[in-house]
């Protein structure tokens, strides 16, 4: 009796109900977030891949990866003042990467407000969801704490792990050594993190940008493994062929 | 068969709540899953104890009333509503947790059952077309091709049953939202009011306290009535369309 009753009270509730009078506008809604979220991803995506093939260079020899870290400085010169171009990218990448964190720690907050602490279920199957979507917010901050780390090391060279230096083959080299095998060990988890970050991440940034159809699915899926795949694969290489002494 | 029973009692909306063991004999594996409740709550009402609620109208699969979180998974083991859900699913023997659906913008009313009228204010928000009634007009007055009629009657077979949000990780209504905005998205009705419909329903939805998607696609996976993940892509699609046409 006491249940019916309950639920009749419900029904009533909800029939004589309007809607919230609050008006949210939409561009601050969660979907255009991700959006921006995912927008700032595609960003540092091509970044990533163009670095990745930069740090390839490396296999080229000290004077070709030094010239190719110089000349990115003298793009646009002398329209640009010299390193004018490498600021404006900067500034862009640090742009994308703010926007991106803070949609990402907003949606985070939100999800936790949708479902909090005290509302968890007992037990909890996961039925589709991948590894990669699981480890997307603790993997994206592992993998902020390693851009820290990265830029303070080799390209401050504040963190200068076997000695500075100004030529940035050197610091490469220097730094990869056995003996700093932690920093190597930082890296290679880091890396294998962005593996993970992307695999999930270009799926599901494609799809928040309206790109999914059924039928394009697996070719989505495909393309976010082969991204994931190739930027993991070659970001590990340099270090890891310096440790063992392939490039020296 | 015998089974363990562990089941969510909660007095009231304010009640903490708790799991609760009871135990059944005799169970026929051709009861559904609901007629063994039912056979639990005449097992309690003869001990004079409060029998488990649960919510329930057409035991039929196409209510959409019933949702309970049975082991970790909405709606259990099958794909499909708990009223169709039988017991030959499970085994002699089993332990069988079942849970109401958790999120905030579903909060408990008594045991299993939740209140729903989240869902309702977000139809409310948008989800129909304000159209002139009459006479019916003929059935081939409006062409539609097949393809978009499959698709609109596909997402129009949501029965707002919750089980998407109940399994999203982010306690997100993408899917639901996203069945009616293609629903009637798809058919030459909808198009009036297409832009500011998922503007006010996505704003409605976010208003609610559901979180926001991460297209980990354990929604339609679990959803009894198939609705298609890539609805969500369409809704964004539609969404981003709007914004980008200063309709927020
Ligand atoms: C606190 C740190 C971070 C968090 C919590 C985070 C979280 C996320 C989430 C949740 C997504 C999925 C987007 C969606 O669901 O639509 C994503 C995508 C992505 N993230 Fe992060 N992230 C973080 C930092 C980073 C950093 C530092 C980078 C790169 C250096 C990065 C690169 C990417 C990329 C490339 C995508 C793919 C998006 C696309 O292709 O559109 N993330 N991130
Ligand atoms: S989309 Fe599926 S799971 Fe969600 S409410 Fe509709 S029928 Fe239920
Ligand atoms: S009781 Fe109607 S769908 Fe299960």
């Amino acid at each position: 009796m006491d249940v019916r009753l309950n639920s009749n009270l419900e029904w009533q509730t909800v029939a004589n109900s309007t809607l919230t009078k609050k008006r949210s506008t939409a561009y601050g809604s969660t979907v255009a977030l991700k959006s921006a979220m995912a927008a700032s991803g595609a960003i540092l995506v091509l970044y990533l891949i163009a670095h990745m093939y930069g740090n390839l260079k490396v296999f080229s020899g000290q004077a070709a990866f030094d010239g190719y870290a110089h000349s990115l400085r003298e793009i646009g010169y002398p329209l640009l003042p010299e390193s004018g171009f490498l600021w404006i990218f900067r500034i862009v990448l640090l742009a994308s990467i703010l926007i991106h964190i803070y949609a990402a720690v907003t949606l985070w907050a939100r999800a936790r407000r949708a479902r909090p602490a005290d509302q968890r279920y007992q037990v909890k199957k996961r039925v589709v969801r991948s590894y990669s979507s699981y480890t997307m917010r603790w993997g994206g901050v592992l993998i902020a704490l390693f851009v820290i780390f990265h830029i303070l090391h080799l390209t401050v060279n504040v963190i200068a792990p076997g000695g500075r230096s100004d030529s940035p083959y050197e610091r490469l080299v220097n730094g990869f050594q056995p003996e700093f095998w932690y920093v190597t060990l930082f890296y290679v988890l880091a890396v294998i993190a962005l593996g993970f970050h992307l695999r999930h991440g270009v799926w599901s940034g494609l799809a928040t940008l309206g790109v999914n159809q059924a039928r394009r699915q697996p070719v989505l899926n495909s393309i976010a493994t082969g991204i994931a795949l190739i930027v993991t694969v070659g970001f590990l290489i340099p270090p890891v062929a310096v440790t063992f002494g392939l490039v020296s | 068969m015998n089974i363990t029973l562990r089941v969510w009692r909660q007095k009231g909306r304010d009640d903490e709540g708790r799991m609760v063991t009871y135990k059944l004999t005799d169970v026929s594996e051709d009861m559904s899953f609901l007629e063994m409740l039912d056979v639990l709550n005449e097992k309690l009402t003869l001990e004079n104890e409060d029998p488990v609620a649960f919510d329930h109208d057409c035991r039929e699969g196409i209510c959409g009333a019933c949702g309970v979180v049975i082991d970790g998974e909405a709606h259990g083991p099958e794909v499909t509503t708990t009223c169709q859900l039988h017991m030959r699913s499970f085994n002699d023997g089993d332990t069988i947790t079942v849970e109401p659906w958790r999120a905030k913008a579903f909060p408990v009313v008594k045991d299993l059952v939740v209140d729903r009228g989240a869902f309702d204010r977000i139809i409310q928000a948008g989800g129909f077309i304000s159209a002139p009634t009459g006479t019916a007009p003929d059935a081939h007055a409006n062409p539609i091709p097949k393809p978009d009629a499959d698709r609109a009657f596909d997402a129009a077979t949501c029965i707002g049953c919750g089980a998407c949000v109940a399994a999203c990780p982010n306690a997100s209504s993408m899917l639901f939202t996203a069945a009616k905005v293609t629903h009637l998205g798809m058919l030459p009705q909808g198009q009036p009011e297409r832009a500011s419909r998922v503007v006010k329903m996505i704003n409605q939805q976010d208003e609610e306290d559901f979180g926001g998607c991460t297209n980990i696609g354990e929604c339609a996976a679990v959803c009894p009535k198939g609705i298609p993940l890539d609805t969500i892509s369409q809704l964004n699609r539609d969404l981003l369309g709007s914004l980008s046409k200063g309709i927020g």
